[in-house]
């Protein structure tokens, strides 16, 4: 039988990443596909190539057997796919039918005149088990029925694959249900399914096979009488041995004394330095997050995005506010409403998108260096001109910043310098506690390298380290202990003895230990 | 910088062309005429450009003159109040107006935009009625003894005008030199970033409304010395604008971050030396609107341009 959908040797590369590389993917009618994979595994990009978002740069889509070009959103709904995203694209203002025949309204002349949009669309709605007018504003739904809202487009699209990416990460449990409900009906009738999660246990739910990409390529398949949270993980995480031992050997070299005149703190002797407790920020969150980190160590916080790692650093930071729990350094209470009380007291947030929240793209490299530290620059309120510039300067060779001169504009370096720029604005004084969050995101891998010998440093020097990644190579290779959270909870602590890639996934895709 | 050479060179021209347009320009008179009013309106654009810089906008600026000239004028003439008493009260309104703005930009939210429009309604209109919407009498004879002094002129140089120089000394030391200056940059390129980097976002967006309005008080002052009379109705009307415009002819751009002091001057002379040649050439008033408004679109679209090519270049270096 041949597949509705047939991908192969798809190829996608952008600036410095190889995102897909020779992926094959087949999409037969009446099933259920889940494709699952860690973050930057490629399963979005790959979807948006089905959906005719980006275009594949080698390989071909098959559909009934015979090559299709997709080259745009619109052929690909023409063609009957449809790509439902994360982010609803719905208009808040229109109401459902309006939605579900955006763009395809029956009109003359500019206006709308054929009523009939609303009988189709209750035709279609009361299909799916929504239980509301057609004439009800979109923005009056609960994000459950808006995706249903989106399916109903697609189904009006005459669609004849659907893509749904994380549809379920604002839903809650009774409104997944539903929806799993109807995406059960509809591949009875006849639709394909591709279902794209993080939450393993759904893709338990309601798979009939799941595909796992990695790093880009196919990893495995399982049929439904495979799949279990075990199996899935382990094809997620297991990679080549060589190229995870070229990695581990650099980034583990912390473990031995190799620097020379200065000793390592031991681990488990480092004195405590920051505790959470019961720390809150979502409304939705139950339970608060307890932690505490000592002097010396690199401690992990491993998780899938949306976890709640970068809101957690956040609030410990004083960016976002605090719903209940309490912050103490040192054994004196934090009241961090705001990041300067922060840094006051000793923590120092390195955050996760440098464009938008480390760096001012079109100032110069000193003055993003100067910046938090202009309080040590100053006499009388003014910039001292000469020490700002050494400044700068020390820290561009200390962090092996390569710009011409130190009045470059930071938009203009790469991706891993402007990470060491972003590094040693924050770092030319000594933190007590150093929040990492996502340090080594779209950094070549000699930055990289670069970036791990400075953090290992850091914690040789008593600093207490709070690395969040979405790599758990970095994390193993870094760290002496890992956090893990899920949906806004600790899920689990591993030691180092513990620490696998597939224990460190377990937790974070909630499972138990 | 090539920004600074480029407004520069246009003064240069449009001095040039008022200088030939008429044989009556090249006089003293009319050089102490245009000292004055550069003076004047200068320190509404380091007003309105200073909050530029933070990414904010301040609509409310012909409004408030007109305020705190009413304050100022009621106090001197009806209660008697002398002359730096009536100003320090006229500043603090200006200075309460100016912290409301921050307080509903920072703490609720709002837009600037939006903030700001309401106040354009509400503060001509307070004074309106404060004044029971009439000329305040005998101001001219009040003031008789500060506007001599603040109308001559010190060694052949317009009062305003030095005053001017001061004010624009002052706050090129805060904008260019200072550590608040710099963050007013920072928070007007990119809050966020400011406000990872710890710097207090809220309290020096409020102190750039305070600022932007304390100096619109010192104008509304100056510019009642020089014409002795309000009318509620009328004064400071699209004073907003013309502020605004010569920060942004100046090199100020409305996403924040951008700006210098020297720009936001030489922006309001470029202005003041249209309207004179207008005079000169008989220009009809209607048409003042005409030309300003085509001039500063030359320049907004010119900074466009600049602005894309130089963005092309680096495409080309990555």
């Amino acid at each position: 039988m041949t597949a509705l959908l047939e991908a192969v040797d798809i190829c996608k590369s952008f600036p410095g990443v190889q995102a897909l590389d020779g992926v094959q993917l087949r999409v037969p009618s009446g099933q259920i596909l889940a494709v699952v994979g860690e973050n930057g595994a490629g399963k979005s990009t790959l979807m948006k190539i089905l959906g005719g978002v980006y275009r594949a740069d080698r390989g071909t889509i098959l559909l009934d057997g015979r090559p299709a070009s997709i080259h745009s959103v619109k052929q690909a709904e023409h063609l009957g796919i449809v790509l439902i995203h994360q982010e609803l694209n719905l208009a808040e203002h229109l109401d459902v039918a309006g939605n579900v025949f955006l763009g395809r309204e029956p009109r003359r002349w500019g206006w709308l005149v054929d009523r009939s949009i609303y009988p189709a669309a209750a035709a279609i709605t009361t299909r799916l088990g929504l239980d509301v007018s057609p004439r009800t504003l979109v923005g009056r739904l609960t994000v459950g029925q808006q995706q249903l809202v989106e399916i109903a487009r697609a189904l009006s699209l005459r669609s004849r694959l659907l893509i749904l990416d994380e549809p379920t990460s604002s839903l809650t449990e009774k409104e997944t249900g539903r929806l799993f409900d109807v995406l059960r009906n509809l591949r009875n009738e006849g639709l394909a399914i591709v279902y794209i999660s993080h939450r393993l246990k759904e893709v338990n739910d309601i798979a009939d096979r799941v595909a796992v990409l990695r790093d880009g390529r196919n990893a495995g398949e399982l049929s439904r009488q495979e799949i279990s949270h075990a199996a899935i993980v382990h094809l997620m995480v297991s990679r080549e041995l060589k190229q995870f031992f070229q990695r581990a050997g650099r980034v583990s070299d912390r473990s031995m004394p190799s620097a020379g005149d200065i000793t390592p703190v031991a681990d488990a002797t480092g004195s405590p330095v920051l505790h959470v407790h019961g720390l809150r920020w979502w409304p939705r969150q139950k339970e608060g997050v307890t932690f505490s980190l000592r002097r010396g160590e690199i401690v992990g916080l491993g998780g899938l995005i949306g976890a709640g790692r970068t809101e957690l650093a956040e609030t410990i930071f004083g960016i976002r506010r605090r719903l209940a729990g309490e912050i103490r350094m040192e054994d004196r209470l934090l009241l961090s409403r705001r990041p300067a009380q922060a840094i006051a007291a000793g923590i120092f947030l390195i955050p996760e998108d440098r464009r938008l929240q480390g760096l001012i793209l079109s100032d110069s490299v000193k003055c993003n260096i100067s910046l938090p530290n202009l309080d040590q620059l100053k006499t009388c309120g003014l910039v001292r001109p000469a020490p700002e510039r050494q400044l700068a300067k020390t820290q561009s060779t200390r962090f092996n910043v390569r710009t011409p001169s130190i009045d470059q504009p930071v938009g203009l370096l790469s991706g891993g310098n402007q990470q060491k720029v972003v590094l040693a604005k924050w770092l030319s004084r000594t933190p007590k506690v150093l929040i990492l969050d996502e340090p080594t995101r779209g950094v070549d891998v000699g930055a990289k390298s670069e970036i791990y010998d400075l953090i290992n440093r850091f914690a040789e020097q008593g600093l207490a380290v709070l690395m969040i990644s979405s790599d758990l190579e970095e994390i193993l290779g870094m760290c002496d202990r890992v956090l893990v959270m899920h949906q806004g909870r600790l899920t689990g602590e591993l030691t180092r003895q513990e620490m696998s890639e597939e224990a460190v996934m377990r937790l974070a895709t909630g499972g138990v230990s | 910088m090539k920004k600074l050479l480029g407004i520069t060179v246009f003064l240069a021209l449009v001095y040039l062309a008022l200088m030939l347009s008429h044989p009556n320009a090249f006089s003293l008179k009319t050089h102490v005429l245009l000292g004055e009013r550069i003076g004047l309106y200068g320190i509404l654009s380091l007003a309105a450009g200073m909050l530029i810089v933070t990414g904010g906008i301040d609509l409310s600026i012909g409004s408030l003159v007109c305020l705190s000239s009413t304050v100022f004028a009621l106090l001197a003439v009806k209660f008697e109040w002398s002359v730096p008493e009536a100003f320090l009260a006229s500043l603090l309104v200006a200075a309460l107006v100016g912290l409301t703005n921050g307080l509903l930009v920072t703490k609720l939210r709002l837009q600037p935009f939006m903030v700001t429009l309401c106040g354009l309604f509400i503060f001509r209109s307070l004074a309106r009625w404060l004044a029971g919407d009439k000329t305040v009498e005998d101001l001219a004879n009040r003031l008789e003894v500060e506007a001599a002094f603040f109308n001559g002129t010190l060694a052949g140089v317009p009062v305003y005008l030095i005053l001017l120089a001061f004010m624009a000394l002052l706050a090129s030391v805060f904008l260019h030199l200072s550590v608040h200056g710099r963050y007013f940059f920072a928070i007007g390129s990119n809050e966020r970033a400011a406000r990872f980097a710890g710097v207090n976002v809220d309290g020096h967006k409020i102190a750039a409304y305070m600022l932007c309005s304390m100096l619109t008080a010192c104008y509304s002052f100056l510019a009642l010395m020089k014409t002795s009379s309000l009318e509620p109705a009328a004064i400071g009307q699209n004073d907003e604008l013309m502020a605004i415009a010569g920060a942004v002819l100046g090199g100020c751009t409305l996403r924040g971050g951008e700006g210098t002091v020297y720009g936001m001057i030489v922006g309001t002379m470029i202005i003041q030396i249209l309207m004179m040649m207008n005079t000169f050439w008989a220009v009809p008033t209607e048409l003042e609107g005409t030309m300003i408004g085509v001039i500063l679109l030359l320049g907004v679209i010119l900074d466009e341009l600049l602005r894309r090519r130089e963005r092309l270049g680096r495409q080309d270096n990555a």
